[in-house]
């Protein structure tokens, strides 16, 4: 046997650790003490798949910007977009989320009437968001500014449609969330989905943001200023 | 009531495709009604279809790579056979089917064999080389399968009940909206495509969580094996490359059904938004395939040649360029849209840039198998002829970067000859490869050798009289996707080709040979030690086929190649190295129904949206809102296998092990 | 000639790369007693440099040609010349080319006939999905995409016939897309042209709507006058686009092909 094989020559190979040994090591998520708690890996895993769906909505907006200014002859941003009703949505979006925060509150403190409280007050400014983001839709397809009129209806109702339709899946997951606390109370791994879904509507409050601010803050400026 | 669906759909007009998707199906029956009388569906369901087990997974995977092998070269024989007779003859396929059979040729190849293949041998390995129990989300891996499954399930329906997309594998509009492409044949395409791409996603996520934050403990980033490495790389670009596929055939989805104007000609759509989008998609896809294909040959040519892999920091640096350059190079798959001399050239040379990171990768392994012994298995074979073949298909690749040269010979026979030449020799050989090497890990005996080595030469050789005749034809002036053609001199390459095509039917066979001889065998064949190639990785300390927890008690990692050094100190030793460890109780997964139900919704809904059965809609995605909520009400989430259980299958290894160091190591 | 170039430099690298690593597989296998195995040998600071630095500059060499030849023989750029050019407008169709002459207002339908010793100008768009122009003999591919055009500059130095085809895949009737490219002498391209004037219909808008209806494997023939502006109303999408399928059963003109039905 050829001792030049040996690489790193240790003086004494330790035993194999026990399961407790594994445990005392400290554990920094950091790979080398060992598998990372179940904590970190779930928020991590979920960390990557918003980061998947950033990467998804940048695709649209992508489309959305190579599409802004192919009108067809219809109507454009300008002419269309209501900020006022925006506004009431960002505010209705925002405040769910402050909601959601609160509930994340109610949830350490373990309180279940504060926790489905605040997830009521959530959804129902969800709720809130969906329905007043639906009535500018059917308001725009009633004026003939439907998705099928033009690219840039296309992309825009598909960009803010996008985004509605991941804030409805949310209050699906919301709803089956608080049938879950009420049903298992306050057990580790459903306080785990609902971080998941705190980070989910963080998540979304930020890609409003950027609708709000590239869409129709940018949309609604004098032509002069378009890029 | 049933949309679009009626009895027209089945293609009693075209008999070869009735004929071909009538045996299919009357085999699958077959297969089906014998496993159900032999007793083997209860064992199927709670062992395979339910398992969240990695190793399950990941052999599921290659099965479904290797099944739909069969059916996309099926297709590439027909190809060659209709182009070798349709000179100056209308050949025996109708343009309709043609269309349809090099689109399939091209989806099935791409999406549902070397995708899965690669995927497979990383779910399989990546844990086990780890040093861990599992991947980070065990259930969310087993509907990740599934879900590939069902999007191959779909492509594959596609040949009895309705039409396929006759657009090319890449379904470019305007000719794939619903203009140019009226029927259901693209639709099957885009839903096939978005169900897998959700599976695909799944895993990405699942293998960057795991390599990331579920190793042993010890191991570092440096210690981590190649193969690892560039699986993490590959899941980098799963996760920022699939959501653009997502949703750039979404917007196609969208115009098709709904009158949207992304892509369309009229109304200020934008067809060469598409281009631009799915390519840059396209080309981080082709790195998804190559890089774990790359990690496979990091692998096995260091344990065959006996040696260290040579630079290893170098590797998992240029792993990290590839992944990151990847992103830049899109364009060269549309030089000839007259983008301009500056961005032409940019993107050309950003292509060309690519080629030093994969270039010193090939150095790498042959410094590592410098100074080597080098044993000649069929893992081995399969490197070397990958060495050879990817060397000149990545040659043909940075020809074609220069914008000039891709004036010439764009869409061409040449560019086809290229792509196949690295995804073949890359890709298919190192699938191959991965798939001797560790076969005995994953079923307890070994593959016939000399079927094996057959098998390799059938390939290389079959490769070479298949695609060198193409890159002639290209420069002839040939294009692709002829259904006939005029040109006298381009007559003898393509007969040249289809003879080339045979040949590799016949190393096919001779795989297909080797697994039924190897399992007839398997007792002569058996792994004792499951240790077969001398190995340096961890997944080589444990049984073939592993226990279910893969590892009694996590390693200890001190070195990047710590299986190696472990052996080298117990033959110093004259003993195993560690004492038997106290054996706890170990708590798995238990298995889940989730990803076969959602996958069986998911083809309902997705056979429902193609053929507009908009009812049937609903209830798939409500069954799979309720499948997802049952999965969440479990109680009992995990199984404790009891310690004894543990200590037996760990002791039986331990002895083993030392009867083989008491006899002196194998080789 | 780039290409020869290009492939020469990298053969350089390409052969000796292949001969090493069959040489290496050769003499390392584990039955040659005389071959020394170094285990050890892992790490080499001198030969990292020369594995990354070699590729890097023979691509940095490339990177050069490829540059300077993406701008030289970029397809929009016009040939030098004295002569004055050959104006042609390109529209695909499904699945036959239309060659427009708007300075001698005539048309013609899978054949280009030009003048040798002059070069030629093509606009080029599609009535419908993508193709690809190709005369391979004569020079680069270029896309020809509904609502864009797209320029070629091509010239024939010696009298032919030189093919042509689309190298876009376009549909069912993809393969017939074979056209000629007659190149003649000056003086007959005029006796050309002045023949099909007095023959042939005219290619105005409603001509050009039979003209979009889905056929295949088309027999060239002229249009003997054409509608001044058409090609640039085609291309500002004033005319329709091409049909599909769902309006049109497509013809066939070739006898040996049995009448196709799609869908």
């Amino acid at each position: 046997m050829n001792t030049e094989a040996l690489r790193a020559p240790p003086t004494a190979y330790p035993r194999h650790d026990t399961a407790k040994e594994v445990a005392a090591f400290e554990v920094t998520g950091h790979g080398i003490g060992g598998p990372a708690p179940k904590r970190i890996i779930v928020g991590y895993g979920f960390w990557i798949f918003l980061l998947s769906d950033v990467i998804l909505f940048s695709a649209v907006f992508a489309a959305y910007a190579v599409l802004f200014k192919n009108t067809a002859g219809g109507p454009s941003a300008r002419q269309l977009f209501d900020l006022r009703s925006v506004a009431v949505e960002t505010g209705c979006l925002l405040a769910s989320t402050f909601a959601c925060a609160m509930a994340g509150v109610a949830v350490s403190e373990r309180s279940m009437k504060w926790t489905q409280l605040a997830l009521l007050v959530t959804g129902l400014l969800g709720v809130s968001f969906v329905f007043l983001e639906a009535h500018e839709f059917t308001g725009f397809i009633a004026r003939g500014a439907g998705p099928t009129r033009s690219a840039f209806l296309s992309s825009f109702f598909t960009l803010v449609g996008c985004h509605g339709a991941h804030v409805t899946a949310g209050l699906i997951w919301l709803g089956t969330m608080m049938a879950q606390f009420r049903a298992k109370g306050f057990r580790e791994d459903i306080r785990l989905r609902f971080l998941c879904f705190t980070l989910f509507w963080h998540a979304l409050d930020i890609i409003w943001v950027a609708i709000f601010s590239l869409v129709y803050l940018v949309g609604t400026l004098p032509p002069q200023m378009l890029p | 009531m049933w949309g679009k669906l009626s009895w027209q759909a089945i293609p009693f007009h075209e008999p070869i495709a009735l004929v071909a998707g009538g045996l299919v199906f009357a085999a699958l029956g077959v297969i089906l009604t014998w496993i159900a009388l032999k007793g083997y569906m209860p064992y199927l369901w709670r062992e395979w279809i339910t398992s969240v087990d990695h190793k399950r997974i990941g052999i599921m995977y290659v099965v479904l790579a290797l099944v739909m092998l069969l059916r996309g070269f099926s297709d590439a024989l027909m190809m060659r056979a209709q182009q070798a007779v349709a000179f100056h003859a209308p050949g025996f396929l109708p343009p309709a089917h043609y269309d349809q059979i090099f689109t399939a040729h091209g989806t099935i190849m791409i999406f549902f064999v070397a995708m899965p293949f690669v995927i497979g041998l990383m779910n399989f390995v990546v844990p086990l080389q780890l040093g861990v129990r599992d991947v980070a989300f065990p259930t969310l891996n087993s509907v990740g399968f599934w879900l590939t499954a069902a999007g191959a399930l779909l492509v594959n329906l596609s040949l009895v009940v309705g039409e396929f997309a006759r657009t090319g594998w890449l379904a470019f509009p305007p000719l794939s909206e619903i203009t140019y492409s009226p029927g259901v044949g693209v639709d099957y395409y885009l839903w096939a495509l978005q169900v897998s791409g959700i599976g695909t996603l799944m895993t990405g996520i699942n293998m960057v969580t795991t390599i990331l934050k579920v190793r042993a403990p010890g191991m570092s980033y440096m210690r981590m094996p190649i193969f690892c490495w560039t699986s993490l790389a590959s899941s980098l670009l799963i996760v920022a490359a699939f959501p653009v596929l997502t949703a750039t055939l979404g917007m196609l989805l969208l115009d098709r059904y709904l009158g949207f104007h992304f892509f369309t000609n009229l109304a200020g759509g934008n067809s060469m938004m598409f281009m631009n989008l799915i390519w840059a998609w396209g080309h981080p896809e082709v790195y998804i395939l190559a890089l774990p294909a790359f990690g496979v040959f990091s692998e096995v040519v260091p344990t065959l040649s006996g040696k260290a892999l040579f630079g290893r920091r170098s590797m998992v640096v240029a792993t990290l360029a590839i992944c990151v350059l990847s992103f830049t190079v899109w364009l060269h798959h549309f030089f000839t849209m007259g983008a301009g001399g500056d961005v032409n050239g940019f993107f050309g040379i950003a292509s060309m840039i690519i080629a030093v990171p994969t270039g010193v990768k090939v150095f790498n392994w042959l410094f590592t198998m410098y100074g080597g012994r080098i044993r000649y298995d069929s893992p081995m074979l399969w490197s070397i002829g990958f060495m050879v073949t990817f060397v000149i298909g990545g040659m043909t690749g940075v020809l074609l970067a220069s914008p000039a040269a891709d004036f010439l010979l764009h869409n061409s026979l040449f560019l086809v000859a290229h792509f196949h030449n690295v995804i073949i020799g890359a890709v298919l050989f190192g699938g191959f490869a991965g798939y001797t090497y560790w076969f005995p890990k994953a079923f307890g005996f070994r593959l016939n050798e000399a079927l094996g080595k057959a098998a390799f030469w059938c390939w290389f050789v079959g490769f070479y009289v298949a695609f060198g005749p193409l890159y002639v034809l290209g420069l002839e002036g040939m294009t692709r996707r002829m259904q006939h053609y005029d040109r006298p001199e381009w007559h003898p390459w393509i007969l040249v080709a289809g003879v080339g095509a045979l040949i590799i039917l016949c190393g096919i066979a001779l795989q297909i040979a080797q697994l039924v001889v190897s399992i007839r065998n398997r007792a002569q064949l058996r792994d004792e030690t499951g240790d077969p190639w001398d190995g340096r990785s961890l997944e080589w300390a444990t049984a073939s086929p592993p226990p279910a927890f893969n590892f009694a008690v996590l390693p200890r990692v001190t070195g990047p190649e710590p299986l190696w050094d472990l052996k080298c100190r117990a033959r110093e030793l004259g003993r195993l190295v560690t004492a038997e460890p106290p054996y706890e109780p170990i708590e798995m997964p238990r298995n889940s129904a989730t990803g076969f139900v959602t996958a069986f919704l998911a083809v309902v809904t997705g056979f429902s949206l193609i053929w507009h059965i908009w009812w049937l809609v609903i209830v798939g995605l409500a069954g799979a809102y309720l499948t997802f909520v049952v999965f969440a009400w479990r109680d009992l989430v995990e199984i404790i296998v009891p310690a004894d259980e543990v200590a037996e299958l760990d002791r039986a290894n331990r002895a083993a092990r030392a009867a083989v160091l008491a006899s002196g190591y194998p080789r | 000639m780039v290409m020869l170039d290009s492939l020469a430099i990298m053969l350089v690298i390409v052969i000796p790369t292949i001969a090493a690593t069959l040489a290496v597989a050769w003499w390392f296998r584990s039955s040659n007693a005389r071959a020394r195995y170094r285990p050890a040998f892992a790490y080499s600071g001198r030969l990292e440099l020369i594995v990354w630095s070699i590729p890097a500059l023979v691509i940095f060499f490339l990177g050069g040609v490829a540059w300077i030849s993406a701008h030289q023989l970029d397809p929009a750029r016009p040939l030098p010349t004295e002569v004055a050019p050959l104006e042609v407008q390109v529209v695909s169709l499904d699945w036959k080319w239309l060659f427009i002459y708007p300075d001698q207002s005539i048309a013609s339908v899978n054949r280009l006939v030009v003048p040798v010793g002059v070069p030629f100008r093509l606009r080029i768009t599609s009535a419908s999905v993508y193709n690809v122009f190709f005369v391979p003999r004569l020079g680069s591919e270029i896309y020809a995409m509904y609502g864009m055009t797209t320029r070629l500059n091509l010239e024939a130095d010696q009298p032919g016939v030189y093919p042509g085809l689309s190298a876009h895949f376009s549909g069912d009737g993809f393969p017939g897309m074979a056209f000629d490219v007659d190149a003649v002498q000056p003086a007959q391209f005029a006796r050309w042209v002045a023949g099909a004037r007095t023959a042939g219909p005219p290619l105005d808008a409603r001509s050009y709507h039979d003209l979009l209806r889905q056929s295949e494997n088309v027999k060239p023939y002229t249009y003997g006058a054409v509608a001044p502006g058409l090609f640039d109303s085609i291309v500002r999408g004033q005319q329709p686009p091409g049909p599909g399928p769902a309006a049109t059963t497509i013809t066939t003109a070739t006898p040996k092909e049995p009448p196709h039905h799609v869908g």
